[in-house]
């Protein structure tokens, strides 16, 4: 079960849009692909990103793994305690172990990813 | 569950799916990469126990009135040492002294011999061994499809070996092995593995893979055996700095640049690749493996560029997050005057350069 409110792409991110900020993840999916993560990128507060662009990278004892923006803004607020305990995206990739807040470029522009029954579907479920 | 077609399965393949283990594509074969994690896994091993299905390698017997200089013409290490009831460590080479295989050489009896090669080499190595084979007066044979392998390593291995065991392992003593039956199953029990831990490696008929998989995951359970995939058996072998082919080691990488010249047996008399690596022994080798670390949270890994000074170096051969020692660590090759322990050098992460520094290895050595 994925959160009903939640938006995502085909390459396992999230966003959760309120008002003009969009909060972004990674998923639950994605976690369990990457098996125990070890390091998290996060992207520098201040810098503007469009829909698809590198917003930072997350690195498992097995993997490396980008996170792509799913939707286009300019990041507002890191998930600062993913640098001291990266772990945390192994617990709780829905919640608490967000990546990033983006000021929205068009609140909007979320409608056109996949609503959660369209990923469940991509992945299986 | 989808199956890649094509890709050869384990006798002990049921038993990984029914654990709920994730299987990969390796070598060639549908293998588990893990069950619960790399990292549980991985200290599973040191603190406690871990099961290893390495049915996969590949297992060539030589024998005959000339297997032992047939097998002293051939790999690097002095075979003639070897009494029966012991194991080498030594490589296959070209005629340039590179690896075409590192193995395991056990010497059965008088003139015969069992070879234990990577999964990925096997079909390679047994067409190099049999064509060599015909100029001597010996029997080589690929009996890779009548051996199951399983690894059972860490420090409680041999209290759950022993319950298990018609003969005592005890007296077994590392690199060697004896005959005997597990479970009631015939096999080869060998005091050896690729995990920096005490342990052993089990050779049994593939039919009776699951019997003995299964009874020493019940032996264990109040231990706290687990089984491991192959994820955590390279970040173990990596700790242990025991080289891995295709990474660390291959046709290009001599064995004394491999830093294993103490396999090396020049004395012995020439054998295949002894011209090259003759030399190298006298003039020095030009570039040497080494461990390194990294102080960054981020991993060097596996083909990322390395430099010295400014120079080209490396590329790095492993990299990897360390789960018990809790750094990141990697093996590369650097050159002459750069390969000291506490010489820095830079790897470059995602276009970044980063500060590396060599340091003594192996990273991780058990207590004894």
């Amino acid at each position: 079960m994925v959160p009903k409110n939640f938006r995502y792409t085909k390459e396992h991110e999230w966003v959760a849009v309120e008002g003009g900020t969009g909060t972004v993840g990674i998923t639950d999916f994605a976690q369990q692909q990457l098996g125990d993560i070890v390091y998290v990128e996060l992207p520098e507060v201040g810098r503007s990103v469009i829909a698809g662009e590198t917003l930072g990278t997350i690195e498992s004892v097995k993997a490396v793994s980008e996170i792509y923006s799913p939707v286009g803004g300019t990041v507002s607020e890191v998930n600062g305690a993913l640098a001291d305990s990266p772990e945390k995206l192994n617990h709780d990739p829905h919640g608490s172990a967000w990546i990033c807040r983006l000021t929205l470029s068009d609140p909007a522009e979320a409608g056109g990813l996949l609503d959660a029954a369209a990923y469940e579907a991509l992945i299986g479920k | 569950m989808t199956i890649e077609p094509g890709l050869r399965q384990t006798p002990l393949h049921r038993a990984h799916v029914e654990a709920g283990a994730r299987m990969v594509p390796f070598a060639g074969w549908h293998m588990p990469v893990q069950y619960t994690g790399v990292m549980d896994e991985h200290v599973a091993v040191r603190t406690r126990a871990g099961l290893f299905d390495v049915s996969h390698m590949g297992e060539i017997t030589v024998r005959g009135p000339q297997a032992l200089a047939f097998l002293q013409h051939l790999t690097c290490n002095d075979v003639s040492k070897l009494a029966a009831g012991r194991i080498q460590y030594s490589a296959l080479m070209t005629p340039n002294g590179a690896f075409i295989d590192d193995l395991l050489v056990h010497r059965m009896a008088e003139n015969d011999y069992f070879l234990v090669v990577n999964a990925a080499n096997t079909p390679k190595d047994v067409s190099w061994v049999l064509e060599h084979a015909r100029s001597y007066d010996v029997e080589a044979r690929d009996a890779s499809e009548e051996w199951a392998q399983i690894a059972i390593q860490g420090p409680q291995a041999l209290a759950i070996v022993k319950e298990l065991s018609a003969e005592d392992p005890s007296p077994i003593r590392y690199y060697g092995f004896v005959r005997t039956d597990v479970c009631g199953v015939p096999c080869i029990l060998s005091r050896t593995g690729y995990t920096g831990e005490d342990g052993f490696e089990i050779y049994c008929a593939p039919e009776a893979a699951e019997r003995i998989w299964y009874a020493i995951l019940g032996e264990g359970a109040r231990a706290g055996i687990v089984p491991v995939g192959l994820g955590a058996r390279d970040t173990l072998r990596l700790e242990a700095k025991m080289a891995l082919y295709g990474n660390d080691i291959d046709d290009t990488t001599t064995v004394l640049e491999a830093d294993l010249g103490w396999i090396v047996k020049l004395e012995k008399g020439p054998f295949v690749g002894s011209d090259v690596l003759a030399r190298q022994k006298a003039e020095g080798v030009r570039r040497k493996l080494v461990g390194f670390e990294t102080e960054g949270r981020a991993v060097a890994r596996h083909g990322y560029p390395a430099f010295v000074g400014g120079e080209a170096a490396g590329p790095v051969r492993s990299g990897s997050f360390a789960p018990f020692l809790k750094k990141n660590i990697g093996l590369v090759y650097l050159p002459r005057g750069a390969w000291d322990p506490g010489t820095r050098f830079e790897v470059e992460i995602r276009g970044r350069r980063e500060p590396a520094t060599v340091v003594p290895t192996p990273f991780y050595k058990r207590a004894r």
